[in-house]
């Protein structure tokens, strides 16, 4: 505690009263310029509390005088930002897709938008470039399930595929193994003769005996050659392009229990022009027809 | 150089532990501010002064005037001869056009200008400072103004010293006043180098002109008024690094702003002698008028020999000659001459000076150096450059007949103020096909365009047979550009990735 302030001699300031094995301390006060202004930051800082949101209420919070929120500033920066996109995503709403397609401006503006959304809504699953993963397309290259023009493309973010929409793309491979419509050597006999199709067999035998299998069970959709048939939404087995890999194992699982993959019906979540900007954007990756 | 009346209270006094009252009182006495001594350079005509507002005139008609220049580029591109315009990311000079890609033409003038002033720091002194500078340019100015309003060296210091009064304040209104109307221009003139003059200035009037214009000019009017009418030679002593380092450009064949001391101490006032003898026997030319004091910008006296602040301007020159003239003797005690021939003439010898020295031709050989390179690379300037930009995500593509395709973006720089055609070649890939989404390649080739002025750019496909590759995994790829009627050509080197075999 201190306990006698006294005059220093020289300098003539005050000591701060506190004393250690007989060293005093000079009282130098903080400059005054510095002082001020620490109570005009305390000034100020009170002016939060009537302005601003700034005390928490067993409810809620204290609103301040101007109603300012951070969530509203966004809502505003938000709508101020869609406000200054409205003209031109009005005019992609009212065209059609071959008319964004031929346009320089609407087709810029929509690849812009598309690669957007896509990194929003699509790239969790296909990627970020659109090359996909496991179990889900690559949508760079030209090897299309459901078709590859603009169209094609449209409808199939549209409705999606295998889900709850009535418009959804659907197609569905039967569990050949689970269900015991093939037993086992037979499945190893058709996942030799689809290796062949992309002339990585090793088993001319099994390739033999695998084509007729096919020819009795998977040519109906998959079409003669392993070419896959874009209406029915059957994959192209020729390609050496393989959504859940090519090797004979995998391929030995998809037919023995089918793939049920599936893609959300955009339509419901998206307004049209955005799936329109999606469309032009996938199709412009690069493999579009 | 250290004079003043601090002089002798910058060396340390010896501190006594035990008497603590007397450090006190040392310390008192050895302040470690000194304020400032407000300069009143007197008015003062001659060769120099003259030279002064020649360079003056000149150096302002640059400043604002420059931006009136036209020069016709075509309606593609701003007809200002001098131009930095920032939205369109461009800077023109005349027949010269930079994009910011060529950033480095201005480090080159950056440097080029630097050794500029080396050299002829080197020849002649510190003739940047004192003539050139904007720091002296706009300082001579705002004094110029002062003179015509408060009037010469003694009426200043009378009025500073009178007692507030209604014409006094006046006056300093008036001055001020003048001097923010200049500082404004002066700001105002700025913003013309980065926008169209004639549709900018009537826009600054009106008040239609942008935030950021407003703003600069606000900035440079307060800038201005703050260095030449208010912090002046402090600028340069305090501010300024030139005056710091320049003393190493100098030698004692450097032309400078000298005292010939030999010849004018020792000095004094001029005692008429009653006997008729000679007034001048056993006494320098230096009558001690202190006129050369008087007229320096920066309140020095040169006598005392070379300093810091001093910025080479030469009016003491002229002050000392009129002084010379009438007293009846030669002119030149103080002179713009070099240490080595004040050093001759001291010792009786005739002076020699030499131009020509190590110094002076090695900042001549870089100088040369840095010229030719520069013009080498503006002669040398292309008119189309390509940028290729590979895509990373993913790497390559597999398509259903085998073959991989790599996609790229293209950027084409058209630097001319025409639209222009471009055939884009691929070579290295064998049997290579080069397209867009939307336009179909034959074979290596594309035919692409760019705007005038303007970047195109274009995303591609390079897709070749995997079989073709002799090292799968990555081939080097060339993309040539070449333009179809001026002949324009680019090229651009970028791999060609593929999977492993």
């Amino acid at each position: 505690m201190p306990t006698k302030i006294e005059k220093d001699a020289i300098s003539g300031q005050d000591t701060t009263g506190h004393e250690w094995d007989g060293i005093k301390e000079l009282n130098t006060p903080l400059p005054k310029w510095w002082l001020y202004t620490y109570y005009a930051t305390i000034v100020w800082s009170l002016a939060y509390y009537v302005f601003y949101p700034a005390w928490p209420t067993l409810s809620g919070h204290t609103g301040g005088l101007l109603g300012w929120t951070m969530r509203g500033e966004i809502a505003e920066q938000m709508s101020a930002a869609q406000a200054s996109q409205a003209p031109m995503v009005s005019k992609i709403a009212a065209a059609s897709l071959e008319d964004i397609r031929k346009s320089a401006d609407l087709r810029g503006y929509a690849m812009a938008g598309g690669r957007s959304a896509f990194g929003v809504q699509c790239a969790p699953c296909h990627g970020a470039g659109g090359a996909g993963a496991k179990g889900f397309p690559n949508l760079v290259d030209d090897n299309w399930i459901w078709g590859g023009t603009l169209d094609e493309i449209y409808t199939t973010i549209q409705y999606g595929v295998r889900n709850a929409n009535d418009k959804s793309r659907l197609s569905q491979m039967p569990r050949f193994g689970a269900d015991g419509v093939l037993d086992s050597k037979q499945i190893n006999d058709v996942a030799e003769f689809v290796l062949s199709l992309s002339k990585r067999s090793t088993d001319p035998a099994a390739v033999t005996r695998g084509a007729v299998v096919f020819a009795e069970n998977c040519v109906a959709c998959h079409q003669e050659g392993g070419t896959g048939n874009q209406e029915l939404g059957a994959p192209n087995l020729a390609a050496n392009i393989w959504i859940y890999g090519g090797d004979k194992a995998t391929i030995v699982e998809t037919i023995r229990n089918s793939r049920q993959g599936s893609m959300p019906a955009w339509a419901e979540r998206l307004d049209d022009a955005t799936v329109k900007m999606l469309a032009v954007y996938v199709h412009g990756l690069g493999g579009g027809k | 150089m250290d004079g003043g009346s601090t002089g002798e209270g910058r060396h340390a006094p010896s501190i006594q532990v035990d008497d603590a009252i007397s450090t006190k009182v040392q310390k008192a006495a050895q302040p470690l501010y000194s304020a400032r001594i407000k300069v009143h350079p007197k008015a003062v005509s001659g060769t120099f002064r003259s030279l002064k507002w020649i360079v003056l005139g000149l150096c302002l008609a640059v400043y604002y005037g420059a931006p009136w220049l036209r020069w016709d580029r075509g309606p593609a591109a701003p007809g200002q001869a001098i131009l930095i315009d920032m939205p369109g990311r461009k800077a023109y000079f005349f027949m010269i056009e930079i994009w910011p890609q060529e950033v480095y033409f201005l480090t080159g003038l950056l440097v080029l200008a630097a050794i500029i002033l080396f050299l002829v720091t080197s020849l002649f002194g510190r003739l940047w400072c004192g003539y050139a500078c904007p720091q002296t340019v706009w300082t001579d100015l705002f004094m110029l103004v002062e003179l015509w309003i408060e009037g010469d060296r003694n009426a200043r210091i009378k009025l500073d010293a009178a007692p507030n009064s209604v014409s006094k304040f006046a006056k300093r209104v008036a001055k001020h006043a003048s001097w923010v109307l200049i500082a404004m221009a002066t700001g105002g003139a700025w913003v013309l180098y980065f926008g169209d003059a004639p549709t900018v200035l009537p826009e600054i009037f009106t008040g239609s002109a942008s935030f950021t214009q407003y703003f600069f000019i606000g900035l440079f009017t307060a800038t201005t008024y703050t260095l030449a009418g208010l912090a002046r030679e402090q600028v340069c002593t305090y501010m300024c690094p030139w005056p710091r380092f320049q003393s190493a450009m100098l030698d004692d064949q450097s032309y400078v702003v000298t005292y010939e001391g030999w010849r004018g101490e020792p000095r004094g006032k001029l005692a008429k002698k009653t006997d008729g003898s000679d007034p001048w026997a056993g006494r320098g030319d230096c009558v001690d008028c202190n006129s050369c004091v008087a007229t320096c910008p920066t309140g020095i006296d040169i006598r005392d020999g070379q300093q810091l602040e001093c910025i080479g301007c030469g009016l003491c020159v002229d002050a000392c000659n009129v002084v010379m003239d009438k007293v009846g003797r030669p002119r030149g005690l103080i002179r713009f001459d070099t240490l080595a021939n004040q050093q001759a003439r001291a010792c009786g010898q005739s002076p020699t000076h030499h131009f020509i020295r190590p110094r002076t031709i090695l900042y001549a050989a870089v100088l040369a150096l840095v010229g030719s390179v520069m013009l080498a690379a503006l002669l040398m300037r292309t008119t189309v450059e390509l940028n290729v930009l590979r895509d990373r995500n993913p790497l390559y593509v597999t398509l259903v007949d085998g073959r991989i395709r790599n996609a790229y973006t293209v950027h084409i720089l058209n630097k001319t103020h025409a639209q222009h055609r471009y055939v884009l070649h691929v070579e290295g890939v064998p049997d290579a096909v080069i397209s867009t989404i939307e336009i179909e390649g034959a074979g290596g080739s594309l035919e692409l365009a760019a705007k005038p002025d303007a970047v195109a750019s274009e995303r591609i496909f390079v897709t070749a047979p995997l079989s073709g590759l002799k090292n799968a995994a990555s081939t080097k790829v060339v993309f040539r550009l070449e333009e179809t009627s001026d002949g324009g050509r680019a090229r651009y080197e970028s791999v060609f990735l593929a999977p492993g075999r």
